[in-house]
């Protein structure tokens, strides 16, 4: 039998591998995707869900001021915060892949240690488009149509996406952080409330005072604001600055999530070796 | 690259977590192609020896060559000529047993088709062709310890690391373990195996050091270690409790020179070391027979892991577990024949029955 040799590895091929390793790691999690597609439906089953109550149960009832309709108040919402919660997954299956000892195997590679990082947070953005894709679908299905032109629309998306990458970082964190994945599991405790309280559900200005500042500086509420914006639905607001900077901020908050988070969490990942 | 004809060198490592020293002062050499055992109970440093020298943690003190380079120093050089088979099988669970061995060999840095070819290779070698295309979630514990083992010999690594891979397993699945560590040797890979069982490194070891707290304190053949621990013990169960004195003062008339003979009153058992096993087992027979001790089982077998320890360490292996067995002398105000001295060389020949007759 013909052992594998060695293969050789000049430091400048450095990038490359690292680029190479990523996308082995994220093909690898795309196949995950193709064979349980059943987790996708879980993972989207609480949105979906909230989509359907909010529209057909609370939706008459709920009047955000204007002549907004709730519709196209609320699903631009619920895509924002489906975005916020996705820290949720990759913080568990960070948690998950260390308890399991995959990460120590990924370390005892020659791979490129960044790739162990850089491949989860590819795989999470392109999970998140696959996210979008089926929200939107649904949406579309309640009657819920953007009108804002195809650019503003993609601009949309890709805002959207922008804030799930910048928060993988908060998951890769947190997931190096905890214990295991049954306490990752229990981040559900942060993440709900960082999706509700802001302009998701109902404009902050029509929320008890101190709760509605805070909802407005939720990095979420500007993300939320920023795409109804672009969908041509712009939310009705009391037009504090943060409201009126929605789509600046929305582009600002990502960065500096990440600015704070991914030193951070590679801090933490190298901090496993000690 | 520094030039050394072992596959590791370790010298001095030393890992402190605030105030538990994993690791401490711990030296060790492999040679190529030899298995070398690293015995101990829980916590006694194992994994962060493992650790430490597959470059996973970074020690507090001293430095390890593994393959020749430096594991602090060169970490990614040594990452290519080593294996590592960690305590939790480390597998991706959501897809086949095939797809972890390419998805390892893509990182190990094979091309597509190498990497195909050799996950084909593995699967044969290690008896997993039928389940390559099914969801490693349903394989047994067993087949999950074999696709671990193969995927950490992707490249015929100079060193493979086996952190406990038989805990937890049945009987049968360790003997598959067994034979696939076996045959890796052929092909001049060392081994550093960490286990709890004694015989498990007796089986698979050519050297076996000994952790007790971070602490090495024995390294030597399984062979010598036995014989230095006191090598076979013969093992007595009563049926009632109040022959439990009687047969332990029987057990050391044959317990060998500096061994003692221990009681576990919870299980009615009395065990002593002894150097030869046929002799003993037939002289203690007959003088319970003859002393009316109502034997319920009785035999000759290896220490088990807290024996090794008591004798090496004076202490138990796993302090602080409930553990009823404990050393202990025959009680000599009770003893009628005056053989109070349970250290008194073995003679199985002599015909002293008599001397202990009891009752
Ligand atoms: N990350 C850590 N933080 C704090 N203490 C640790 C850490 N890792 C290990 N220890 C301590 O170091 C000691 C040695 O642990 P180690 O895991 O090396 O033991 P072991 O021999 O592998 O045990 P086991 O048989 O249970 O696997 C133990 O006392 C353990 O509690
Ligand atoms: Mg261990």
């Amino acid at each position: 039998m013909s052992a594998a040799t060695v293969p050789a590895e000049a430091p400048e091929r450095r990038l490359y591998w690292a680029i190479a390793d990523c996308l082995t790691v994220v093909r690898n999690e795309l196949v995950h995707i193709a064979r349980q597609p059943s987790m996708l439906a879980w993972q989207l089953g609480f949105p979906i869900v909230s989509v359907l109550l909010f529209v057909y149960v609370f939706g008459s009832a709920m009047d955000v001021g204007a002549s907004v309709d709730y519709k196209d108040y609320a699903l631009p919402g619920m895509f924002a915060m489906t975005m916020a919660q996705g820290f949720m997954n990759t913080a568990t299956i960070v948690a998950f892949t260390r308890q399991l000892g995959v990460m120590d195997r990924y370390r005892s590679m020659p791979m490129a240690p960044s790739a162990v990082v850089s491949g989860r947070g590819v795989a999470d953005v392109l999970g998140a488009s696959l996210d979008l894709a089926v929200l939107a679908s649904i949406a579309l299905v309640v009657g819920w149509r953007p009108h804002g032109g195809v650019p503003r629309i993609l601009a949309a998306f890709a805002l959207l996406l922008l804030l799930r990458f910048a928060l993988t970082w908060v998951g890769v964190y947190l997931g190096l952080l905890v214990p295991n994945a049954e306490a990752a599991g229990n981040l559900f405790a942060v993440a709900l409330p960082f999706g509700i309280v802001s302009s998701v559900f109902t404009p902050p200005s029509m929320m008890p005072q101190w709760l509605g500042t805070v909802a407005m500086w939720n990095p979420v509420s500007s993300t939320a604001n920023a795409i109804r914006d672009l969908f041509g639905d712009p939310a009705p607001h009391g037009g504090s600055w943060i409201e009126t900077h929605a789509l600046p901020m929305a582009m600002v908050w990502p960065l500096v999530i990440t600015a704070i988070f991914l030193p951070l969490a590679v801090r933490r990942f190298q901090a496993l070796g000690r | 690259m520094e030039t050394t004809s072992h596959a590791v060198l370790a010298e001095g490592l030393t890992k402190r977590y605030g105030a538990t020293c994993a690791l401490d002062d711990f030296d060790l050499t492999v040679a190529p192609g030899t298995v070398q055992g690293l015995l101990g109970p829980n916590g006694a440093g194992k994994t962060t020896a493992v650790r430490i020298l597959s470059t996973l943690l970074r020690p507090d003190g001293g430095r390890a060559l593994v393959a020749g380079h430096d594991v602090a120093k060169d970490p990614r050089r040594v990452r290519r000529h080593i294996g590592l088979v960690g305590q939790n099988a480390a597998l991706d669970e959501a897809v086949t047993g095939r797809r972890n061995l390419i998805l390892f060999g893509r990182l190990f840095h094979l091309d597509k088709r190498r990497a195909a070819r050799r996950a084909d290779e593995l699967l044969e070698r290690f008896d997993l062709v039928e389940a390559a295309d099914r969801g490693v979630r349903q394989y047994s514990g067993g087949m999950r310890r074999r696709l671990d083992l193969a995927a950490s010999m992707i490249l015929a690594p100079t060193v493979l690391f086996l952190d406990e891979p038989t805990t937890g397993l049945d009987p049968r699945a360790r003997n598959e373990v067994w034979e696939a560590v076996r045959s890796l040797l052929a092909g001049g890979t060392a081994v550093l195996l960490t286990t709890q069982y004694l015989d498990e490194a007796d089986k698979l070891a050519d050297r076996v050091a000994v952790l007790d707290r971070g602490r090495k304190i024995a390294d030597d053949t399984p062979d010598r270690l036995k014989r230095e621990l006191g090598g076979d013990r013969i093992e007595v169960v009563v049926r009632e409790a109040a022959h439990l004195q009687p047969a332990l003062r029987v057990l050391a008339l044959v317990t060998e020179a500096g061994g003692e003979p221990l009681v576990d009153a919870e299980e009615r058992r009395v065990t002593a070391p002894v150097e030869d096993r046929v002799a003993a087992l037939t002289h203690v027979a007959r003088v319970c027979r003859e002393e009316g001790i109502a034997i319920e089982d009785i035999g000759v077998r290896r220490p088990t892991l807290d024996e090794v320890f008591l004798r090496l360490t004076g202490h138990r292996a796993h302090e602080g577990d409930p553990d009823p067995t404990t050393p202990a002398r025959p009680d000599p105000s009770a003893d009628p024949g005056g053989r109070g001295d349970p250290s008194a060389p073995p003679d199985p020949s002599a015909p002293s029955g008599k001397e202990v007759a009891h009752r």
